[in-house]
């Protein structure tokens, strides 16, 4: 029997864990001192190094959506969670490409700088603060819901107080120290996060005798071949498509990332700071990965039981393969390190949406539409402060109000919706000197209301949540008639057994022959009953199955087509209401872009 | 050396050289990773068998795996080329820019 300490407090956790709570709020408390101006509070005076911000990025990029549901799905699906790990990654060249460069040198503080840089402030300032919000409150629900229900499964932790503890530091990190602050709090992160996944690693290529040919071997010969080949989970050609571009471009519009490129001194430092973060995060995929495929091998293998069962039967998405994994290979002080990294993971992630969100509020919304820029830097930080906390307790309510339900969509959405608002608009206003504000606005906040109701109308929400009762009803009135046909094919089998052969039936005396001969009529009869009822059976399972709730739109991913929709928007507006003025702003904007003259 | 403004640089020939090079660079990188990527995701979506091949007749290994790992590095190779390109010679290509309107 495997046993398992999961789901009851683990005191080295819990030491771990005070651990770095307590030197984040030293960080905090020292930060606090130095975060005066909103240079400081939105982009930490700019002082951050290219190797610092490097790993900030990873911190604020690797969840523990990403660390624990990988390695999850690469445990009980092999080889299409790798899938699913390419797709994470390849956004970061994209950014360092197009983005991160001219975004240095353009803007101030959030991404709506650059787009509104040569266009109408107001409108692009308040089309740009609801893309922003938009992706980070569907990411926080996600990251929220997802630490209670971890804390939960882990420790036995109360839902509502994981949530409580969670807003209160995530708070206090962002209230206090600003961008200071959550910078070396996601440092902190990405640093225990890649020391604990490096180290599980080499535990796990220790027990293979440092081979991942060997890993792979056992892993095949456990679960089958399929087991390291693409399987079902990306089935339709157009989906595969479309979720690769909402990861590839999300990830090159999610703000709380584009933030960061407003931490470095200059455009060498942003460069340099997404290099290193590409390899940080690439290589952390990899390392999840291993821990996937180990858990898959390693965990239950001295009790001669499946990993995958085992993992699956503590939680079905298989988001404890990798603590278990840390269990069985370092016992319960390993994985009490891994939990507590996990939880910080969260922590930091958390923080840092939370500082975007905020920003977007005070400084596009509340500076930009409604005091119209006008507005003095003490005045902007207490704004920020305000809705640093505002925001902070919706998303803590907004996750209580999503307890227990399947949030994983969100996650998709929020990238889906960073790809289809910001990132378009993004990159049109920076490439295409005829773009104007009324193509801005109008490619974001379609490309915003496309993704949202692309995903609403898709199985996934569609039939998967707001039909889930029918859907639910359904299956269990198929799986019932399912039962009864298998019953009455037993029922046949049995009768036609019962039959007395025509070979055996002519070798009977005369007599005999009679009875054997009625005998076999009535077995007869009640076989063409019992094959009329199975007629009866299918013609009620086609009309149950009828009754199964169909989405509007098959596609669950929405990128191809909300993407689609924003850039085209954008392009029409822009021919449809040109503006001269913005146009002729262009070369100062190019100055600028490329040589860096005038940048912040 | 005499200084030229900012308009004048505009049109200048060494700003249009950089601003030419710059989104060559940046355009052709881009198409890499596109092609990279999404011939991953092609691969996946219309040939699956191509993935399931074993590296080595009578070992586990699929192709798929170095595929999706190569995919992971590719990416990191190509910000390296970039960056390389960006600190030797753009970089150098600024200064000089801004040597010319001074500073």
């Amino acid at each position: 029997m495997h046993t398992t300490t999961i789901g009851t407090l683990n005191v080295t956790s819990v030491l771990f864990f005070m651990l770095f709570v307590a030197s984040t709020l030293v960080i905090t408390y020292w930060a606090a001192k130095r975060t005066r101006t909103t240079k400081d509070f939105y982009a930490a005076g700019r002082s951050v190094t290219g190797l610092q911000n490097g790993l900030a990025l990873a911190g604020d990029y690797m969840s523990a959506a990403s660390f624990l549901g990988i390695a999850g799905l690469v445990s009980t699906k092999g080889y299409d969670g790798l899938i699913y790990s390419v797709g994470w990654l390849v956004g970061w060249p994209i950014i360092m490409f197009l983005i991160s460069e001219p975004l240095r040198n353009l803007g101030k503080y959030t991404f709506a700088d650059v787009v509104a840089f040569r266009l109408s402030q107001r409108p692009i300032r308040a089309a740009a603060a609801a893309g922003s919000l938009a992706v980070v409150i569907f990411y926080l629900i996600a990251q929220m819901v997802g630490a209670g229900t971890l804390f939960k499964l882990m420790f036995g932790l109360p839902y509502e107080s994981a949530l409580v503890l969670v807003a209160a530091l995530m708070i206090s990190y962002v209230l206090f120290g600003g961008m200071i602050a959550t910078t070396w709090v996601q440092i902190i992160k990405a640093v225990l996060l890649l020391g604990g996944a490096t180290l599980l690693v080499f535990l796990v290529l220790n027990k293979v005798g440092f081979s991942y040919g060997n890993l792979f071997h056992q892993a095949a010969s456990k679960y089958g071949d399929k087991f390291l080949e693409p399987g079902g989970l990306v089935s339709d050609p157009v989906d595969a498509f479309s979720l690769g571009l909402a990861l590839m471009f999300g990830t090159a519009g999610l703000p709380h990332i584009l933030m960061r490129f407003y931490t470095v001194p200059d455009v060498q430092a942003a460069r340099k700071s997404v290099f290193y973060a590409t390899g940080f995060i690439g290589y952390f995929y990899i390392l999840t990965v291993t821990i996937g495929f180990g858990a898959a091998v390693l965990i239950g293998a001295e009790s001669g039981q499946l990993g995958r069962d085992l993992i699956m039967k503590i939680d079905a998405g298989g988001n404890m393969a990798g603590p278990l994994l840390a269990e069985a290979l370092g016992g319960s002080v390993f994985l009490g390190f891994l939990a507590a990294v996990a939880f910080a993971t969260i922590l930091a992630v958390v923080a840092g949406l939370t500082l975007a969100g905020a920003s977007a509020l005070s400084h596009d919304l509340y500076v930009g539409v409604i005091r119209r820029g006008q507005s003095n830097e003490k005045e902007e930080v207490k704004v920020a402060k305000i809705a640093t906390v505002g925001l902070g307790i919706t998303a803590m309510l907004l996750a209580m109000l999503f307890k227990g339900q399947n949030v994983a969509f969100m996650v998709g959405l929020a990238f889906a919706i960073a790809a289809s608002a910001n990132f378009p608009a993004l990159i049109m206003s920076l490439m295409w000197k005829r773009f104007s504000t009324q193509g801005a606005v109008w490619s974001i906040y379609l490309g915003m209301i496309s993704a949202v109701l692309f995903i609403v109308l898709s199985p996934t929400v569609y039939v998967d949540i707001i039909h889930k009762d029918t859907k639910a009803a359904v299956t269990k009135q198929v799986a019932e008639i399912d039962g009864k046909v298998k019953a009455n094919a037993a029922e046949i089998d049995t009768l036609t057994k019962q039959l007395v052969p025509a070979d055996a039936v002519a070798k009977l005396k005369k007599k005999e022959q009679a009875a054997a001969t009625k005998k076999n009529a009535d077995i007869q009869s009640t076989i063409n009953a019992k094959k009329a009822e199975a007629d009866a059976l299918v013609a009620q399972k086609k009309d149950a199955s009828a009754k199964m709730p169909v989405a509007p739109i098959k596609y669950r991913n929405p990128g191809i087509f909300s993407m689609g929709i924003a850039f085209l928007v954008g392009i029409v507006f822009s021919f449809l209401f040109p503006e001269k003025e913005a146009d002729e702003k262009f070369a100062e904007e190019k100055l600028r872009e490329y040589v860096g003259i005038g940048a912040e | 050396m005499s200084k030229i403004s900012k308009k004048e640089l505009l049109n200048d020939a060494e700003f249009k050289s950089l601003v030419s090079q710059k989104n060559t660079i940046s355009w052709i990188l881009t198409i890499l990773e596109l092609v990279l990527y999404f011939g991953f995701i092609a691969l996946i979506a219309f040939n699956k068998p191509f993935l399931a091949q074993k590296l080595t007749e009578g070992k586990a290994t699929t192709i798929g795996i170095p595929i999706a790992v190569g995919t992971i590095l590719g990416s990191w190779v190509f910000t390296g080329i970039y960056i390389f390109w960006a600190n030797t010679k753009y970089d150098k290509m600024v200064k000089d820019l801004k040597d010319k309107i001074g500073g």
